[in-house]
């Protein structure tokens, strides 16, 4: 966002509003309804998913698919509860510890990296950057060796470590361009050789990095909670995150009733849809900062 | 010695970890994977290291570019990606486009066209295999019994089920979910063209549409790059939605990605890890450029 400096009118600005100079009022009508047209599709699946999770089983019938319910029901909401409440709480065993080990680790990196000019600094970067694009499927049958010779159990412990490691570049990232971000004198008034770096870093840079933890952390715990693939990898229904459990209970036995895993894939993502919905200026922030520019 | 190790010290021992571990797991762990992938390593005995494995060279890869189901795969993730990428530029881009300027509850409209974002694909797969049922006629459920109830019967189809298109239908949750990430990259580069240059073009009697298309459009061709980047890799990637709406088995949705999970499964590491080393390629002439492009742009 810019300011600029030479703003040409300022007093005609507010009268612009409602349909910029140029724009005539069904143009404006035009864009609008295509505004509403696209939150109709996006909205769609979430109709769907609610009127399903609330219907009992006796209402599941091909014709009425898009009808409300004809009795309100709160059994598949129980039932997938049930179901999945264990595999939350795995969820919160393996999501929050990583996520915090991989920004602590992040701020540190892009601390170090934006403010130490050393000799191939920006190839170092570039080279953990490389680490976000990764396909994990190039790694993933090397990791599993790797991982049982070392001896770290299969579920929340496998678990926490990839998240950590795999969440480096990332992490990297977003503090390396907040730190770039930051005007270098509030940084550099004290010394800037050996142990005064570690000391700036502690008493200085990590106070003031306190919004970039904030898009970090949403951003890592997003990640986290909606990881599939390794928890396909390593771990087992019994042992995983809510991923699996709920990919497992929408293909399990139950697979005839819908209800059930609908109200399950809501339970699922109520800890992301919360903290994306209550801290939505940062989600979009750690987006920006997460893609562009380096 | 000792002063540079006061000079250098604290921050080598601070992004050390870091390195140690990207150096291990990403490029350490890579070497062996085509180590893997050039060996003989097709049954459990060799995988749990009961027998040994012998090096067999390229064997690996040419054999799966001869096998018609491979390359099955491989035709599926260039239509999956061709449909993602095209879809979800075309939406973001027109979201961005519509939310550009001021508008009453603007922020609103941003926030509902983003939320699918934060959901995973497995959650929304569940309700999109409810949408992408191919039963038709009378017991059409899902989007196919919406298009009888608005008239459109002629659009029914067998969505996933289709043997050669199948992968098109599991774009569409794909485009679902990241249009609303496409469409923030792009207001953010609406947002980055200095208004100044708006009002000069205006000045100059240009009309509104003549603005877009001169002055304000072409400033958004790099972030347009990054969306594609963004996206292709994401898409050259995807197993999670395939996994959830149709299932590893099913022929007409395999990619390369779905390939590894069952050559593992079936403990044909040495197949698993070709077909890794596969998508590493593929997603290596995508990524390369482009971060060699973003090094060169940091450096200069």
């Amino acid at each position: 966002m810019s300011i600029s400096v030479t703003d040409p009118a300022p007093a005609s600005a507010p009268a612009e509003r409602p349909h910029p100079r140029g724009g005539v009022p069904w143009a404006h009508l035009l864009r609008l309804l295509a505004i509403v047209f696209g939150v109709v599709i996006v909205l769609i699946p979430v109709y769907v998913l609610l009127i399903t999770s609330f219907k009992g089983p006796g209402d599941a019938s091909s014709a009425r698919a898009w009808a409300l319910p004809k009795d309100w029901t709160f059994e598949n909401w129980v039932v997938a509860w049930e179901a999945l409440a264990p595999s939350i709480w795995r969820s919160m065993q393996i999501v929050v510890p990583s996520t915090l080990i991989s920004a602590m680790l992040g701020c540190m990196n892009g601390f170090v990296l934006s403010r130490w000019r050393f000799p191939g600094a920006d190839l170092v970067f570039t080279l953990i950057l490389f680490g976000m694009f990764l396909p994990y499927q190039a790694v993933m049958i090397p990791l599993m060796q790797m991982l049982l010779a070392v001896g770290v159990p299969n579920g929340v412990a496998s678990l926490i470590l990839l998240h950590v490691v795999f969440g480096i570049p990332i992490t990297t990232l977003i503090f390396r361009n907040y730190f770039e971000s930051v005007p270098h004198e509030l940084i550099e008034s004290s010394k800037m050789d050996g142990a005064g770096m570690l000391g700036t870093f502690w008493h200085i840079a990590l106070p003031l990095a306190i919004p970039g933890f904030v898009v970090v952390l949403i951003w890592q715990f997003t990640n986290a909670w909606n990881d599939f693939l390794f928890a396909v990898f390593f771990s087992s229904p019994a042992n995983g995150p809510v991923t699996l459990a709920l990919n497992n209970l929408a293909n399990g036995a139950l697979l005839a009733n819908y209800g059930v895993s609908m109200a399950g894939a809501v339970l699922a993502s109520l800890p992301t849809l919360l903290v994306y919905i209550l801290l939505s200026k940062y989600f979009l922030a750690g987006l920006m900062q997460g893609s562009v520019k380096g | 010695m000792k002063k540079v190790a006061r000079h250098y010290g604290a921050p080598l021992l601070m992004i050390l970890p870091s390195l140690l571990l990207i150096g291990i797991f990403v490029y350490g762990l890579l070497g062996v994977n085509f180590w893997t992938s050039m060996t003989d390593n097709h049954s459990a005995a060799q995988a749990s290291g009961r027998e040994p494995v012998a090096f067999v060279g390229l064997t690996n890869y040419i054999d799966l570019l001869l096998t018609e189901d491979f390359r099955h795969s491989l035709a599926n993730l260039v239509l999956f990606t061709a449909t993602f990428l095209v879809g979800a530029m075309a939406m973001g881009f027109l979201w961005a486009w519509l939310l550009e300027r001021p508008l009453r509850g603007g922020r609103f409209f941003q926030t509902i066209y983003l939320f699918p974002m934060a959901v995973s694909f497995v959650a929304s797969g569940v309700v999109w295999r409810w949408l992408l049922n191919s039963n038709q006629g009378e017991s059409a459920s899902g989007l196919n019994r919406l298009f009888q109830m608005i008239g459109l019967d002629v659009l029914q189809n067998p969505w996933w089920n289709n043997i050669t298109f199948g992968i098109v239908a599991i774009a569409l949750p794909a485009i679902w979910q990241l249009s609303g990430y496409v469409m923030a990259l792009f207001l953010a580069g609406f947002r980055g063209v200095p208004d100044e240059l708006r009002e000069a073009a205006r000045m100059d009697g240009a009309s509104e549409w003549q603005v877009y298309r001169m002055v304000i459009f072409p400033q958004l061709t790099p972030v347009l790059m990054s969306a594609i980047v963004i996206i292709a890799h994401m898409s050259l990637k995807s197993f999670d939605l395939i996994m959830s709406i149709s299932s590893a088995a099913a022929y007409q949705t395999k990619v390369p990605a779905v390939d590894m999970f069952l050559f593992k499964s079936g403990f044909d590491y040495a197949n698993s890890a070709a077909v890794g080393a596969f998508l590493l390629i593929i997603i290596a002439f995508l990524i390369v450029p482009y971060l060699v492009q973003q090094h060169r742009s940091r450096t200069r």
